[in-house]
């Protein structure tokens, strides 16, 4: 017998999705492989390295611990939702490249979504606050110096556009 | 035979060159940012599991015990599961998928190697051995359907731990009763007797617990087969798609040119995606073509943990013999190496750590002896370091000892034991993981030392003590050196065509983990052709642009597909310029490449001169002789256009004699041996009186690691390692019980550090460019790790003044250490006494 599936309505980077799941569908698995936005990673799927880390209501949240029906009608901004308006990089995603704060990349959209949700309520932190606030994230290639130095650079192309 | 003196003749006559553009404006040695960031940074990565999102997942069943045989296998239940397409166990298999999996690196001192089958037949050897394959609709289904799979089980003894496996009271392999995989002994000179008649001797056993590679994102395999084409496409998260080609076409029996094997973007390697072919790497093409279907599997992080390999565990025995100035006058180095159920990858990382722990030191005399075991565990191939960290830890204990009996200085002792910048080439005696001698290139190690004490402040850490001190607080600081084989051959390859439009294509076998390839090899590309850096574009790990090709590990991509992208782009850049000659009517010495033209000297944009000019695209309009124009471009090739080629007077072969069509190139570059980086690491840790936890405060890098491409790309691999060592030494390690369960195979356990934990790192820098390759260049990779468990090991044992002689160290094995140590159980070190407020370090005294 199949499983039996239930409708789930979620606005993902602004736009509406309608997907039809299981009832444990994850979270990760249906941005990645139901609506298609593969931005998302998953390192674990048990809640600790962080790289499947969406915006929910804009609050960052790990999606391999949510199943999707439990965020029905809720809007996720994800990695593509962290590009600029014109679809090339975003402030934060630039700063990760202007401060080589990736290598392999594969943590990285975990970071980028913590670290816009982070600027959005701490536009200028100190060196010691942007590495608090990747505290929950694990990076197996960077040693993180240049992920600190993202998020300095991230406030910094932040302010500068907030001034313009 | 001595080590003293270099007995080998340097083969080499190759000088350095430099770039053939250096000293022109060009991106080579440049910190420009990554071109593939571009994609990655904007969530526009395309890894495995992004790809195939049509195909039929598999799950495996997995061994739930480290030895066991296999009664029976019943999957009634599972054939239940809706979604269900298949299940495979080893009956299923056929031909050459089931026999064992290949020996991939033979070693005349692997007298019994030992390799899985893809599937277990009878017995598993270790928990998370591959017993079933499902294949289903989707992975959720997939496991429903393995978890409905009943195996029948007689377990059987576990052989876990090297003391267990070298006692052999069980056997891992029936046919192989002493555990015994490989037995090995290299020596340089006479050490037991050296040792025999120093001045001083001492002992130490020194022990490092096994780890992991641990990439954030695992293996994983997605293959799609052609029927009516008969051809086979399989991506996969490997180091090594050239290999995984061979292997899989040599395992499925089709002609090699009817697969194709593509690496996606990769989230991370440091080793373990190096081994292959993978069980999941054969068994997932092969059901791809048995059902006509496309197949993917996603390793998961638990899988990942009790399937892939592991790496580290040593145990150590040390003699050593020295003088009253703490010159080693013999080495005797025995260890035991636990590499697992079976030895697909060799024995190479035992042979690493026999040679490279020799790092920058010259001995009187040296002997090495090491058993590699068989346990009921994860098998262990090379995880970044790979048997140099072990190496580096044994000798600079040593080092730290002998400073310590001899009551010096540790820095000294280090720096009177040192290979000398005159002495270059050295040749140590040794054979090194290529099959070559370990010859030593170039390198200044005692300036590589004063540049770390001056950066460490060595000099002024007494008064860091004494204030530390003053407010009750513990610090110590840590100094260890290393040398590191980079390079290693065989071999690699490079294409590089400049298309009609100007732009310029790179291609080269081996692949990417995060090491920046696409922004270093178009920087060579570039300023080889004198053309901007955003007209070129690379792509590495797809045999389908370049077939040939050995991988990515030991530190070698730079150095191995650096410098074929150079020879390629050389060749590229001498036909552009003999065509332009005969186009222009010039003379080929007069004319010069810049900026995508070819001018002659002297009327370049530059100069303000407009003189005769040709754009770098036309050039390769006009090496391929055209009988159909596809564009106006391409128009000008043509027959009857009066440009055609070399031979616009007609009066030759449009393609001339020894020419091919096209600007386009391969170059190859293959070494006759490694090339060898250095440097030192110190440290300054704090350790809590109370909980023993252990903080680093400052961790410093000099490194040497020749010409460098680009600094911002060498820090950030120097920053990386450095993590992986300071995690090593500190929180990492991967436990078994002993019924060889794997306790903490989740990131919950298994402790990777997170940025609190991992320093900043301060770094500085020599250049002691390689006279064995044209470029100059050394490997970096490894350069940030393989001194984590030393100088740390060193740090804590200032702070501590007692003797630390285990890693990783934890704060309760720390707090243990104080315990027995108050108890009178461990010895204080010599200096520990004189280490009170006011005193010097800098004498160190007994
Ligand atoms: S994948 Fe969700 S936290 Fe690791
Ligand atoms: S860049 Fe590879 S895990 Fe962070």
């Amino acid at each position: 017998m199949s499983e039996p599936t239930h409708e789930v309505k979620l606005t993902v980077n602004g736009v509406p999705h309608s997907v039809s799941v299981p009832a444990r569908r994850l979270l990760s698995d249906c941005l990645r492989h139901d609506v298609g936005l593969t931005g998302t990673h998953v390192g674990c799927e048990h809640g600790v390295c962080g790289a499947c880390t969406v915006l929910l209501d804009g609050e960052p949240v790990r999606s391999c611990l949510l199943f999707a029906v439990t965020v029905d009608g809720q809007s996720v901004t994800t990695m593509e939702g962290c590009r600029s308006a014109e679809g090339g990089l975003g402030p934060v995603q630039r700063a990760f490249m202007e401060c080589h704060g990736l290598q392999c990349g594969f943590c990285t959209p975990g970071f980028v979504t913590t670290i816009t949700a982070f600027l959005r309520d701490n536009s200028d932190p100190t060196e010691e606050e942007a590495r608090e606030a990747i505290g929950g994230n694990l990076c197996r290639c960077t040693g993180y110096q240049n992920i600190v130095a993202s998020v300095l650079r991230a406030a910094e192309i932040l302010r500068e556009g907030a001034v313009e | 035979m001595t080590i003293d003196a270099p007995v080998r003749p340097q083969a080499p006559p190759a000088t350095p060159e430099a770039p053939a553009t250096s000293g022109r404006p060009g991106p080579f040695g440049k910190a420009i940012p990554r071109r593939e960031d571009l994609r990655l940074a904007a969530g526009d990565g395309r890894y495995l599991d992004d790809l195939g999102h049509e195909a039929l997942a598999a799950a495996f069943l997995r061994s739930p015990h480290a030895h066991a045989r296999i009664i029976d296998i019943d999957i009634t239940d599972a054939l239940g599961v809706d979604g269900l397409v298949a299940i495979y166990t080893y009956e299923d298999l056929d031909g050459r998928v089931a026999e064992p999996l290949p020996l991939l690196i033979p070693h005349p001192a692997l007298h019994a190697p030992r390799t899985n089958y893809p599937l277990a037949n009878g017995v598993v050897n270790h928990v998370g051995e591959a017993v079933a394959m499902v294949v289903a609709t989707d992975r959720y289904i997939a496991e429903d359907a393995v978890e409905r799979i009943r195996v029948q089980w007689e377990p059987l003894p576990a052989v876990v731990g090297l003391p267990a496996a070298f006692a052999a009271e069980h056997a891992v392999h029936p046919d192989v009763p002493d555990n015994v995989a490989a037995h090995m002994v290299q020596s340089v000179g006479e050490a037991h007797a050296a040792i025999d008649a120093a001045p001083y001797t001492m002992e130490l056993a020194l022990h490092v617990e096994r780890s992991a590679s641990m990439p954030l994102e695992g293996k994983g395999v997605y293959a799609r087969w052609d029927a009516d084409d008969r051809s086979l496409r399989m991506y996969s998260s490997t180091q090594t798609s050239t290999s995984v080609r061979f292997a899989i076409a040599a395992k499925l029996g089709i002609p090699v040119d009817r697969v194709e094997v593509v690496t996606p973007d990769v989230g991370g390697g440091f080793g373990v995606k190096i081994m292959h072919p993978w069980p999941e790497e054969v068994l997932v093409p092969w059901a791809a073509i048995r059902l006509g279907r496309e197949v993917k599997w996603v390793e998961d992080r638990r899988e990942h943990f009790i399937s892939s390999a592991h790496e580290r565990a040593q145990e150590h025995t040390v003699r050593v013999g020295f003088d009253a100035d703490g010159r080693i006058l013999g080495l005797d180095v025995r260890f035991l190496h636990d590499n697992g159920a079976y030895t697909p990858y060799g024995i190479i990382v035992p042979i690493i750590s026999s040679t490279q722990l020799l790092g920058p030191y010259k001995l009187g005399s040296y002997r090495v002896e090491f058993h590699s075991l068989y346990t009921n565990t994860v098998l262990v191939t090379p995880y970044r370091g790979a048997g140099r960290a072990h190496g580096c830890f044994v000798m600079e204990r040593v080092m730290d000892a002998i400073a310590d009996h001899r009551g010096l200085d540790r820095a000294v002792v280090r720096e009177r034991n040192m290979i000398q910048p005159d002495e270059m080439p050295y040749d140590q005696g040794l054979i090194f993981q290529d099959g070559r001698p370990l010859i030593y290139d170039t390198g200044d190690f005692p300036a590589s030392l004063h540049k770390a004490l001056a950066l460490v402040d060595w000099s002024g850490f007494a008064a860091v003590r004494d204030a530390a001190r003053a407010e009750g607080r513990s610090v110590g600081i840590g100094l260890a050196t290393y040398v590191e084989g980079t390079g290693v051959g065989p071999y690699e390859g490079a294409h590089v065509r400049v298309e009609t439009s100007g732009d310029v294509v790179v291609a080269t076998g081996l692949t990417t983990q995060g090491q920046g390839h696409e922004t270093v090899f178009a920087q060579i590309a570039a300023q080889e052709l004198g053309v901007p850096i955003e007209r070129v574009t690379v792509t590495t790990g797809d045999t389908r642009r370049f077939k040939y090709g050995v991988g990515t590990f030991a530190s070698r991509s730079a150095v191995m597909s650096g410098n074929a992208v150079a020879a390629a782009a050389r060749k590229v850049r001498a036909k552009a310029l003999r065509l332009a000659a005969a186009a222009l009517a010039a003379d080929e010495s007069e004319l010069e490449l810049a900026d995508g033209e070819i001018v002659v000297r002297g009327f370049s944009s530059s100069d303000g001169l407009p003189g005769p000019r040709i754009a770098l695209a036309t050039v390769a309009v006009l090496a391929n002789p055209l009988r159909y124009a596809f564009d106006e471009e391409a128009q000008r090739a043509t027959q009857f256009s009066g440009q055609m080629g070399a031979t616009p007077a007609g009066d030759g072969p449009p393609v001339a004699e020894g020419e091919e069509p096209g600007l386009e190139a391969t170059g190859w570059y293959s070494p006759i041996r490694s090339t060898f980086a250095n440097g030192v690491h110190a440290c300054v840790v704090e350790t809590d009186p109370e909980t023993a936890e252990i903080k680093v405060l400052r961790y410093c890098v000099v490194h040497d690691c020749g010409t460098i491409i680009n600094p911002m790309i060498v820090e950030g691999q120097v920053h990386g390692g450095v993590a992986q060592g300071v995690g090593g030494a500190l929180y990492e390690r991967i436990v078994y019980d002993e019924s060889g369960q794997l306790v903490n195979a989740s990131f919950m356990d298994f402790l990777m550090p997170y940025a609190s934990e991992v320093p900043r790192v301060e770094t500085d820098h020599l250049t002691s460019p390689s006279p064995l390759n044209p470029l100059g260049v050394k490997g970096v990779g490894e350069a940030g790790i393989i001194p984590g468990h030393a100088v740390i090991a060193s740090a804590v044992e200032d702070a501590e003044g007692f003797r630390i002689d285990r890693m990783p160290i934890s704060p309760s094995e720390l707090w243990e250490l104080r315990r027995r140590h108050a108890a009178g159980e461990v010895p204080s070190l010599r200096r520990a006494s004189s280490l009170q407020p006011g005193s010097s370090l800098r004498e160190e005294p007994a």
